[in-house]
């Protein structure tokens, strides 16, 4: 049980054009067990999207660069795969959900063709027998199978996105990255979509990686959740460290900010300021600016990550003094 | 009591025509705002909560029914009347990306209602209600010049804010003001509304499918299901507790982030239905739980099942009890 399915050791990726540097993700360690599911957390621009898409190995060069780290997979490093290789490991072993099923379809083929592509990309399986199971498909993430002849266009978002999952699952991968899966979803039909996706989880016993903005679908689906901001992991442990013991003044923030649904709150405490530029971080911690704990310290050097109880890290200078371990220094 | 109704509206539809018949985006909305207060309108993706915001302030025309603000009859008004009347009456919309003109600096965009409604006699004066404007919604001067691709979408939303308040309106459509912008930036958004609310006497109607923002912004809720009305109540009520099946299952559905807060799912079957020529039934009948032979034979009625609670269904004695 404690195998390690991926391990992400000190991962940085930037973007880099003419102009300017964008730090989209600084150094990021994860480790993910089989079977386990992670959510990682955080706003628009936090580097959530660029982690996804570096674990797949889908960031675009030029302008994206992977500047340290590794991705070990099985065992394996990605980041010395050839493309070759990585081609048989995406949506093989490793698959993804995109956030927008309306663009993540091809409208000119029908949804069956779609499943199917992905099976005979990875099995040596005829094409009327990869259509059999595509249907097969279908009917396990709750579409009639004899809709397979249709196009994208005459289902709506809910479906769609029961396709994308079915193209994501076609080939039994070992982990899933689910990228927003139902951020353009309605609230009733996320709740289909969370379902049949925990389902099939347990089913094939895959491991999953769901990155979302929204606290409520993490408390809901994760075991393990780490919060991003400007890049690094600010905060990282089990559901119940973050949801029971929270501790980083960032998460104390995302907290404060969502009204809550079982009482009348008179106000909302939001956190102040905005999201530093990612072409320009500034020195120390990234959140020292919005910080209402910021200290001078904050300012400047590099933040620890401090293990405050076991397999509960903060990245936060307001805990040095109670931290056990710490690394990054 | 009848003096404090800022907007009334009565038995209001708005049909859009199709090749395949009529959509009907609002079909017989009854409600009234008192002044000061917030209406919030719930529902999912194509319920028609903003058809109906745009409708009452005749960003639509209506098909029948009537529109009453501050006791006069505005259903029928004459272009001249109208701009008259947009003065008291503006909207802040949900895309702050595509709601601002990509050509025009900060302050212009907000200087824009200002001189179409000649409010300032000179240059002077209108920078100073533009700053006056910037500083009320916290936007730093030092942005005036700048254009909305240069700042993020929490500035932009202030700019759509700026813009509803240059006139010194009494009533404001919110159509989803916060879906766009991140919760931090949205908690932000929402106690600089909150505020402005309290300072200047504003009235809302908030259309939002967030049920947490709802809850925390108004006085009553209307819930809609494809164009109707299933549910309407003060705010405090309608979370005691839900009448109709289909706001159980909206409120049930909303994933809240407390570990444990949801024991199982109950899931409603299927999606929503097209509003396509609908048929003399309950309109959620084909997703309801409880639905039963007489639901899909006539249409039901909004009663008030509870004092001030007001529910449209053929069976809310029943399956709650009452």
């Amino acid at each position: 049980m404690e195998e390690n399915i991926l391990e992400i050791k000190d991962l940085t990726i930037h973007y880099v054009t003419d102009e300017e540097t964008v730090e989209a993700v600084n150094g990021i360690t994860l480790t993910l067990q089989k079977g386990e599911s992670l959510g990682l957390v955080g706003e628009t621009g936090a580097g959530k999207t660029t982690t996804a898409l570096g674990i797949m190995r889908l960031i675009p060069d030029p302008p994206g660069r992977y500047i340290s780290g590794e991705i070990i997979y099985k065992g394996e490093d990605l980041l010395k795969k050839s493309e070759n290789e990585m081609r048989k490991i995406r949506g093989h072993e490793i698959s993804m959900i995109f956030q927008d099923p309306m663009t993540a379809l091809n409208p000119v083929l029908t949804v069956g063709e779609q499943i199917a592509e992905v099976i005979q990309l990875h099995h040596k399986i005829s094409a009327a027998d990869a259509l059999i199971r595509a249907t097969e498909m279908m009917e396990l993430v709750g579409i009639e199978g004899s809709r397979h002849t249709e196009y994208p266009h005459q289902f709506s978002g809910g479906m769609k996105q029961r396709i994308v999952i079915a193209i994501a699952l076609a080939c039994d991968p070992s982990l899933l990255i689910a990228d927003e899966p139902t951020t353009a979803l309605d609230v009733t039909i996320q709740e289909q979509v969370l379902d049949l996706i925990e389902n099939l989880k347990k089913k094939f016993g895959t491991s999953m990686i769901l990155i979302t903005h929204d606290l409520g679908v993490v408390a809901e689906v994760c075991d393990k959740v780490a919060i991003i901001y400007g890049g690094e992991i600010v905060e990282y442990g089990t559901l119940e460290h973050i949801y029971n013991n929270t501790k980083h003044p960032y998460t104390i923030g995302l907290f404060g900010s969502i009204p809550n649904f079982n009482e009348k709150t008179r106000r909302l405490k939001p956190i102040y300021g905005l999201m530093p530029n990612p072409a320009d971080l500034p020195d120390g911690c990234t959140f020292a600016e919005r910080c209402p704990d910021a200290m001078e310290c904050c300012r400047s050097g590099k933040i620890p990550n401090i293990e405050i109880e076991p397999g509960h890290f903060v990245r936060c200078r307001k805990y040095q003094s109670q931290g056990g371990e710490t690394d990054g220094e | 009591m009848e003096n404090d109704v800022i907007l009334q509206v009565r038995n209001l539809k708005k049909y859009f025509k199709t090749p395949r018949g009529n959509l009907h985006a609002v079909d017989d909305i009854n409600f009234s705002i008192n002044r000061g207060e917030t209406l919030g309108v719930v529902g999912e993706s194509g319920c028609g909560k903003s058809t109906l915001g745009r409708t009452v302030i005749h960003l639509h025309e209506r098909t029948s029914g009537e529109i009453y603000f501050n006791g006069k009859d505005i259903s029928d008004v004459t272009k001249q009347q109208l701009k008259v009347l947009r003065e008291d009456m503006q909207m802040i919309f949900q895309d702050p990306f595509s709601s601002l003109n990509p050509r025009m600096s900060v302050s212009q965009l907000i200087a824009e209602p200002l001189l179409i409604y000649k409010k300032c006699g000179s240059k002077g004066e209108l920078a100073t209600r533009v700053a006056q404007l910037m500083d009320t919604v916290g936007l730093a001067s030092r942005l005036a010049s700048f254009y909305p691709h240069e700042l993020d979408g929490g500035r932009r939303q202030r700019i759509g804010v700026a813009r509803a308040l240059a006139l010194n309106p009494q009533f404001i459509v919110c159509d989803e003001p916060v879906s766009a912008l991140d919760v931090s930036i949205q908690a932000q958004i929402i106690n600089l509304m909150q505020d402005l609310q309290e300072e200047m006497g504003l009235t809302y109607m908030f259309i939002t499918h967030d049920m947490s923002v709802v809850r925390h912004v108004s006085n009553n809720i209307l819930v809609m299901y494809l164009g109707s009305m299933v549910e309407f109540a003060d705010s405090e009520e309608m979370f005691h507790q839900r009448l109709h099946p289909y706001t159980k299952a909206l409120l049930a559905a909303v994933p809240i982030p407390v570990i444990g807060a949801k024991k199982e799912r109950k899931l409603i079957k299927g999606e929503i239905t097209s509003p396509i020529n609908p048929g003399n039934e309950c309109r959620f009948a084909k997703r309801c739980p409880y639905a039963k032979e007489r639901c899909h034979q006539e249409i039901p009625q909004l009663v008030e099942a509870v004092p001030g609670h007001f529910v449209a269904c053929h069976y809310v004695q029943e399956i709650n009890q009452l």
